[in-house]
């Protein structure tokens, strides 16, 4: 062989070498890493026609609207606990040690990442609200199509699942008020 | 009246993109000089009418114009001056005329520093810039415009800003990230000019360079800002979270960088050619794919904005003809502009290439796992995330080559070196390297961690081998100080450019590993201890600010021993008319530590959840890549581009005495 082919061969094959360690690399990263996202009634029910349920210590993410009334914090500690639902009846209840973001509100769209404990009860380990209080995740907004969703900019027109988001909410009445007056509609 | 103005100013803005993308490339078919140079006064018209409509929507924010929708929905009577001006671009419609600014600008300096460059080629690559102008100016006049009416039902005041975005570091981010994103537009444009003109040489390297080195300096400082204000503004103490957004501004960055060094190949070998184009391509597209991720909503993201179809449909076309049309002009010219010449397997050539592969391997990898839930979604696999594991994982094991590659490429000769010419530089590298990353942990943590040590190699590794290069630089001369400097700035600026890559390792390896964090409960009088340090809860207060009202809580930090450090103040913020709640951390911050407090909610027995970190030498990352930049504006600043525009000057004088 010549030194010019030898030395094209030499970096062809370290090439092709650096691409399969690089791609077995990614799959390997990605089987450990992949999470698939349910929303509370396809974990009590089972997801699409084969009704397929989450195993008991699977890993996942879940996205629903948080249950107005249904925060409860446990004790002296951090641990909170709440419920979550999308198109009903099905709810499932998520704990969290820890600091919830500060857009998180009953009534508001949240995705919480963690291990399914039990059949409807999640410990998770990160709980998402986002920037955007406008802002829903797509795949909840998927499931819940057909169920009104509300901005919160727009919720001064009154309705039930408004009340249960005002209560919530409570520290901030005045605020309210002044917002709704700042609107000329 | 003003919105109007802005309105009509955008539609002429457009009109003279569309000219400008047209125009100068008859022109050139006909080797009409006239039609050629007419390329300068679009581009400055296109430049005037967008700063026009821009200093409209501003103008609008300034003097609390409601009737403007986007102002109504984004500021307030109450909101300080100073954030009315930056909340011009605190959503949709106005960042993307923030963008359509900063694109005109970059095409206007083009026209004025592009004079050295034969009509030819610069007409060609203003017509580019015409085009894309062509598509940016559809997408605002068709789907996104500013200067939308309330009218007839005018609020009597607006919805506020959004309260993240009520922060110093929004001011800059947004401005620098663009200047970057659609620098890379430049460094596009060369390379179709290059294209369909055929010619592509060293010249078309030198003139590409700086501009493609501007932009990535501007990109590196954008993501830079983002980062920090992401770390200070959402009270998570992160500094980055693999967020599709930020991916998408990483992804530019990647595709950029390996751009420049590539670009450094073919000015100074002529080499590498088509591959530089085809990156060139690369870097722009993805810069679009980023805009239609960010501004589609198709991804789930902390930062996704309230968002509307048809912009992402409009955004996906525009991207699919930018990719379509440029690279099928790449397959019928890339043969063109092949370049033959030879290097062994040992050479600053194939390091190079090394690091291109690594790089550009490094972006597929971010590209997979921000679209891969998408597609995932599409084929009806049901939802899935990947998380942030998942990209530390990959990504730790690219540094380790690239680092590695990064200390051999500037010591070693173009063409070819021979391996026992360095021995003893690199073995002394190696030894200082591994002891120090052993040692320092050894004696500075309780714990030796791996990982850190492991980083720490890297860093010092390039560090080493970096002073390594400058020593042989000067090794020839007599008066070694004088020669170090007389190097260039080009060369200062790879060596600061890397130091700064060194820096942030240490930074990134020291605070993933080092770091501590701990959610407690405290009500005022407690104290924590955290690490080696006291926080005492002194005091909780009411404040009212411009547009918020606030619970300010004041720590007092000690260290063990009971030495006072400081004093700082962590609040809790309500935005009274956005009715957003939002944390303000308290930072304790010395070039070694941060201490970061972050207030969570309000318990039911008036206690506080408290969030306290102690993050060792994360300030490191952000001063590696300010280095980084610093770098690449030395390398920008380099004679070589300035010396031939004198010359050029001085001809020009003389012919004109000539011709006298």
């Amino acid at each position: 062989m010549n030194p010019r082919r030898k030395k094209r061969l030499i970096m062809t094959s370290s090439i092709l070498v650096g691409a399969a360690f690089a791609t077995g690399l990614v799959l390997y990263a990605l089987s450990q890493n992949i999470d698939l996202f349910y929303t509370p009634t396809e974990i009590v029910e089972g997801k699409g026609d084969a009704e397929i349920k989450p195993e008991v210590g699977q890993r996942l993410r879940v996205g629903g609207l948080v249950v107005p009334g249904s925060v409860r914090r446990e004790g002296s500690g951090l641990t909170v606990s709440f419920n979550l639902i999308d198109v009903g009846p099905a709810e499932i209840t998520v704990e969290y040690e820890g600091i919830l973001p500060d857009l998180f509100r009953e009534g508001q769209g949240i995705v919480a990442q963690g291990i399914l404990t039990d059949a409807n009860r999640i410990a998770a380990s990160e709980v998402l609200a986002k920037h955007d209080e406008e802002y829903m995740p797509p795949a909840l907004a998927e499931a819940l199509k057909g169920i009104q969703h509300v901005p919160p900019s727009q919720q001064n027109n009154s309705s039930d699942y408004n009340q249960g988001y005002n209560q919530g909410y409570n520290n901030n009445e005045a605020a309210e008020e002044s917002s709704g007056g700042g609107y000329d509609r | 009246m003003i919105g109007e103005v802005g309105h009509f100013a955008l539609a002429l803005a457009f009109a003279f993109s569309a000219l400008l993308a047209v125009i100068p490339l008859i022109g050139v078919a006909r080797s009409h000089g006239g039609q050629m140079a007419i390329a300068r006064p679009l581009t400055y018209g296109m430049f005037f009418f967008t700063l026009i409509s821009f200093i409209a929507l501003v103008w609008g924010f300034l003097v609390n114009d409601f009737s403007i929708a986007y102002v109504a929905n984004n500021s307030n009577t109450a909101l300080p001056a100073i954030y009315r001006f930056t909340a011009v671009w605190g959503s949709h419609e106005g960042s993307f005329l923030l963008w359509m600014l900063v694109q005109a600008s970059w095409a206007a300096a083009l026209a004025v520093f592009s004079k050295r460059l034969p009509l030819v080629f610069a007409a060609r690559v203003l017509a580019v810039m015409g085009m894309i102008g062509v598509g940016f100016y559809l997408f605002m006049l068709l789907t996104s415009n500013p200067f939308e009416r309330t009218i007839p039902l005018i609020p009597v005041d607006g919805r506020d800003l959004n309260p993240l975005l009520q922060d110093p570091g929004m001011i800059i981010h947004p401005p620098l990230l663009y200047m970057g994103y659609v620098g890379m537009s430049v460094a596009f444009a060369f390379a179709i000019a290059a294209l369909l003109g055929g010619r592509l040489d060293s010249a078309w390297a030198r003139w590409s360079r700086p501009w493609t080195i501007a932009a990535w300096v501007f990109l590196t400082l954008g993501i830079m800002v983002g980062s920090w204000w992401a770390y200070y503004e959402l009270g998570w103490g992160g500094w980055w979270f693999w967020d599709p957004v930020e991916n998408a501004s990483f992804l530019p960055w990647l595709a950029g960088t390996a751009l420049m060094h590539s670009l450094a190949v073919t000015e100074k070998r002529g080499t590498f050619k088509s591959w530089t184009v085809l990156l060139a391509i690369s870097a722009f597209s993805l810069s679009l794919l980023g805009t239609f991720l960010v501004r589609s909503g198709v991804l789930v993201s902390v930062h996704a904005f309230a968002s509307d179809p048809t912009r992402g449909m409009f955004l996906l076309g525009f991207l699919g003809v930018v990719i379509a049309g440029s690279l099928l002009l790449y397959a019928i010219r890339a043969a063109k502009v092949q370049s033959h010449s030879r290097y062994d397997l040992f050479s600053r050539e194939v390091l190079l290439l090394g690091n291109n592969l690594l790089l550009v391997t490094a972006t597929m990898v971010v590209l997979v796992g921000t679209l891969l839930p998408l597609v995932h979604q599409q084929l009806g696999l049901g939802n899935i995330s990947i998380g942030e594991p998942f990209f530390n994982e990959v990504f730790m094991w690219l540094t380790i080559p690239f680092a590695i590659l990064l200390g051999f490429g500037p010591l070693t000769r173009w063409k070819r070196q021979k391996i026992a010419e360095l021995r003893s530089s690199l073995l002394l590298a190696i030894a200082l390297a591994v002891g120090l990353g052993f040692a320092l942990p050894w004696i500075f943590a309780d714990v030796v961690s791996g990982l850190a040590v492991l980083g720490l190699i890297l860093a010092f590794w390039i560090v080493f081998t970096t002073a390594a290069e400058l020593r042989l630089r000067v090794a020839s001369r007599e008066h070694k100080w004088p020669a170090l400097v007389k190097l260039g700035r080009s060369h200062w600026g790879m060596v600061l450019g890397h130091l700064g890559f060194a820096v942030m390792i240490i930074g990134i390896a020291v605070v993933q590993n080092y770091e501590v964090e701990r959610t407690v409960r405290m009500s005022a009088g407690d104290t924590a201890t955290v690490g080696n340090y006291q926080f005492h809860f002194r005091s909780m207060e009411d404040r009212q600010g411009p547009n918020f009202t606030s619970e300010s809580a004041t720590f007092v930090i000690s260290r063990e021993d009971g030495r006072e450090v400081d004093t700082v103040v962590s609040e809790k913020r309500f935005y009274t008319v956005a009715r957003q709640i939002q944390t303000q951390t308290a930072l304790q911050v010395n070039p070694f530590r941060d201490l970061y407090i972050a207030l969570g909610e309000e318990l039911d027995d008036g206690s506080w959840a408290v969030r306290i970190h102690i993050k060792p030498f994360v300030r490191w990352i952000w001063a590696g890549a300010i280095l980084m930049s610093i770098g690449g504006i030395f390398s920008i600043s380099d004679k070589r581009y300035r010396l031939r525009r004198k010359n050029e000057k001085r001809a020009r004088k003389q012919a004109a005495a000539e011709a006298l």
